[in-house]
């Protein structure tokens, strides 16, 4: 049917003359090819490379279950790299974010890393959130010894199983927070707990981490319900709730998480059992929306605070000026496009992290790109300030991860409140491996 | 908690499944039955629906009530307009021919999904429902708004059957869909039923949409489970066969409902797709279709 059709004779698309290469076509071809030399992008930077700007490949989840993290990653992004190339720059050069959408897929994931690393030619690539997009572009960025910078909070980089080239100096990962928030779960929610989580890496990190750090309190996880990351009605999943449960912990990601809420508050109504969940399930979700009253008393992780608190630094305003968002963490001038807070500010801090590891590297170009691997190992501590306000962090260069403090929130009169603050220390494990060993 | 209200809780979840279920699968049914067009954007219809009824509702202010009725009459009108100039447009041109429209209405698919991504954003969004009556019952609290989308799902499933088999719009579609050619032949302008049928498609998955969205979220990715569902119950059902959807409808979604609680959502999509593939080779025409002619 196909052949009959013609449908795969190219002749007939005009894609392929068949009287072959006029010279009418050779010279669009040329002319189109000279407008690409001039098109923004391809500037030839005459006085060598020293003023050409540092390019940043942004691996953005613009599209996709990830789309609502992408569009503020890419604004905090977006506001971090105004205020550094108003300041100077990195080594006196001005910093230029090259964005490509992943769709959140970790196939597509891998080809962007790739487009940067040879296409657009980028310095670094940065910027990822979703937890199979890292783990599925990390080899791509290790083939093309690109360094990749990313932002997920996923365990899998300070595992040691991805390899040298990932990074996340600015964002704490799961296992960390796990740790250091358990001790507050098993003092002040309860000793019996059921675990909800989604059925892919960044809930595996959850199930995996959970049970031995409360274990450790005299608690324990009673249950453990994965749900595919597709689901859309949950209903079906809380008779396997134990009916003696304490603590409900829940990790929800994706749009259909306000149904997963909705849901369990009618399976409940107000004989609920406490909730501890990561604010990664209400992310982007305003906490008024209707159906939410639900949670109200309940408890949350959370990053970096979405609502303003009292106690703010004066580096936290800034930051959330810089960034644009108001003191409910909507974005300013719209009240209902509510922001990303939890993690986004991680993009702000991994920027300044680059900065200061190209500085010590004396990096100049790609060609420096092992430098600036070694530089940033070398890195130990970030002080709590304009470049870090989330809080001061340590980082350990033998994996490649950062360690900072962890915030439990409460919803009170719909607004989240941070009753407790972790110390890094609570977050501290053993390292279970070393990438400095592996060749550059 | 114990086997019987176990039982009964999947069964619900299940119930509400087919309804909508059977909705959506039943515009893609007619779609094929009458006109031979495998409409492959069907979910973009569905997800317009219900990124529209958050619009509507939103913009009308008062009780959640008065805006969810607003959505579900104006909401499926605008997607069956939108229907019906992609139908004018697209299909008509290229003569229905059945490979064709596969490829155009997958091109349809991506361009509504973009769209609804630059003007509605990638957030999910939350409609109110226009009642929130929870039903105690002894083992647990069930929501009274999804009961209701069952018995509404029931009414439209009714509703198209008589105009089907009761008016003469549905003789006319029923005259096209046994042998389009000799319709024509009899007066019948099959160009206009075609624009109607598929207009009515994809109205009956906006329709679905608006009853669900209270309780799922629009979404701009929502379409493709409602699609890749009612492809398997269409298929199963038998196409073009009101009956057969119905049937396959309460069929998957009980199924989906009961499996996924007592074993694994896993499984329950398994079995679905092995039923699919017994269909097609014990009884290809599907469970109540006529055998093609």
């Amino acid at each position: 049917m196909a052949d009959k059709n013609g449908f795969f004779d190219l002749s007939k698309t005009g894609l392929i003359s068949k009287t072959g290469l006029t010279r009418r076509t050779a010279l669009k071809g040329l002319a189109a090819g000279a407008g690409l030399a001039v098109a923004p992008g391809f500037v030839r930077y005459s006085q060598a490379q020293s003023s050409a700007p540092i390019k940043i490949g942004f691996q953005s989840h613009r599209t996709g279950i990830g789309a609502a993290y992408g569009r503020w990653y890419e604004k905090t992004t977006a506001a971090a790299v105004k205020a550094i190339n108003a300041a100077g720059g990195i080594n006196g050069r001005q910093v230029e974010v090259i964005i490509e959408d992943d769709g959140t897929d970790p196939g597509r994931g891998a080809e962007v890393v790739g487009k940067f690393a040879t296409q657009h030619k980028t310095d670094i690539v940065f910027g990822t959130l979703f937890s199979h997009v890292v783990i599925g572009s990390a080899p791509a960025a290790g083939e093309a010894k690109i360094p990749y910078f990313v932002v997920s909070e996923g365990h899998h980089v300070a595992s040691t199983k991805l390899n040298r080239y990932v990074f996340q100096p600015g964002i704490t990962d799961v296992k960390s927070q796990i740790q250091s928030m358990a001790p507050w779960i098993a003092a002040n929610a309860g000793k019996k707990v059921t675990q909800i989580f989604p059925d892919f890496a960044f809930g595996y990190d959850h199930r995996d981490y959970l049970p031995p750090a409360l274990k450790a309190q005299g608690a324990e996880v009673i249950a453990q319900i994965a749900i595919p990351p597709t689901e859309s009605s949950f209903t079906k999943y809380f008779p396997q709730i134990p009916p003696e449960t304490e603590v409900i912990y829940h990790v929800m990601v994706g749009p259909a998480v306000l149904t997963f809420v909705k849901e369990l508050g009618e399976f409940y109504g107000s004989n609920r059992p406490q909730l501890f969940g990561f604010i990664d399930s209400l992310e982007a979700t305003d906490i008024n929306s209707p159906g939410l009253e639900f949670l109200d008393g309940s408890h949350f992780w959370e990053g970096s605070p979405r609502y303003a608190q009292p106690d703010d630094s004066a580096a936290q305003k800034a930051y959330r000026a810089a960034v644009g968002i108001d003191d409910n963490g909507a974005a300013v001038g719209d009240p209902k496009d509510v922001s990303t807070a939890a993690h986004m500010f991680g993009c702000w801090e991994t920027l300044y992290v680059v900065k200061k590891a190209m500085e010590d590297a004396g990096y100049k170009g790609p060609e420096d790109r092992a430098k600036l691997v070694e530089a940033t190992e070398a890195l130990t501590a970030f002080a709590e300030g304009p470049e870090h306000p989330q809080g001061p962090k340590t980082f350990n260069g033998k994996i490649h991860q950062c360690f900072g403090i962890q915030n439990i929130s409460k919803v009170e009169g719909g607004k989240l409140k941070v009753v407790h603050k972790t110390k890094i220390e609570d977050g501290l494990y053993e390292a279970e491996g070393d990438y400095t060993k592996q060749a550059l | 908690m114990h086997f019987g209200p176990h039982l009964l809780l999947a069964a619900l979840e299940g119930l509400v499944t087919s309804a909508v279920l059977a909705l959506t699968a039943l515009g893609l049914s007619l779609v094929f039955g009458v006109m031979r067009v495998v409409n492959v954007a069907h979910g973009e219809f569905f997800m317009l629906g219900a990124v529209l009824a958050w619009a509507i509702s939103t913009a009308i202010s008062g009780h959640p009530a008065v805006g969810f009725l607003a959505a579900l009459v104006i909401a499926p009108l605008i997607v069956g307009a939108i229907a019906l100039v992609a139908e004018r447009l697209v299909l008509r041109r290229l003569d229905y021919n059945p490979e064709a429209t596969i490829v155009a209405t997958i091109g349809m698919l991506y361009i509504i999904q973009q769209l609804a991504l630059t003007f509605y954003g990638p957030e999910a969004r939350p409609v109110e429902p226009p009642f929130s009556y929870r039903i105690l019952l002894p083992w647990f609290g069930y929501s009274g708004y999804k009961l209701s989308i069952i018995a509404a799902s029931a009414l439209l499933l009714i509703a198209t059957w008589l105009v089907l088999t009761r008016t003469r719009i549905g003789l006319i579609m029923r005259a096209t869909q046994y042998d389009s050619e000799t319709a024509q032949a009899f007066g019948i302008p099959v160009g206009r039923v075609y624009g109607g049928v598929f207009a009515l498609g994809a109205m009956l998955a906006a329709i679905a949409a608006v009853l669900i969205v209270p309780i799922s979220q629009a979404h701009y990715l929502m379409g493709q489970d409602p699609l890749l569902l009612s492809f398997i119950v269409v298929i199963i059902g038998g196409l073009g066969s009101l009956r057969g959807t119905v049937v396959a409808a309460v069929l998957i979604g009980l199924s989906d409902g009961i499996i996924s609680m007592f074993f694994s959502p896993t499984l329950a999509k398994i079995i679905a797709t092995l039923l699919v593939a017994m269909v097609l080779v014990f009884r290809p025409q599907g469970l109540f279709g006529t055998a093609s002619r």
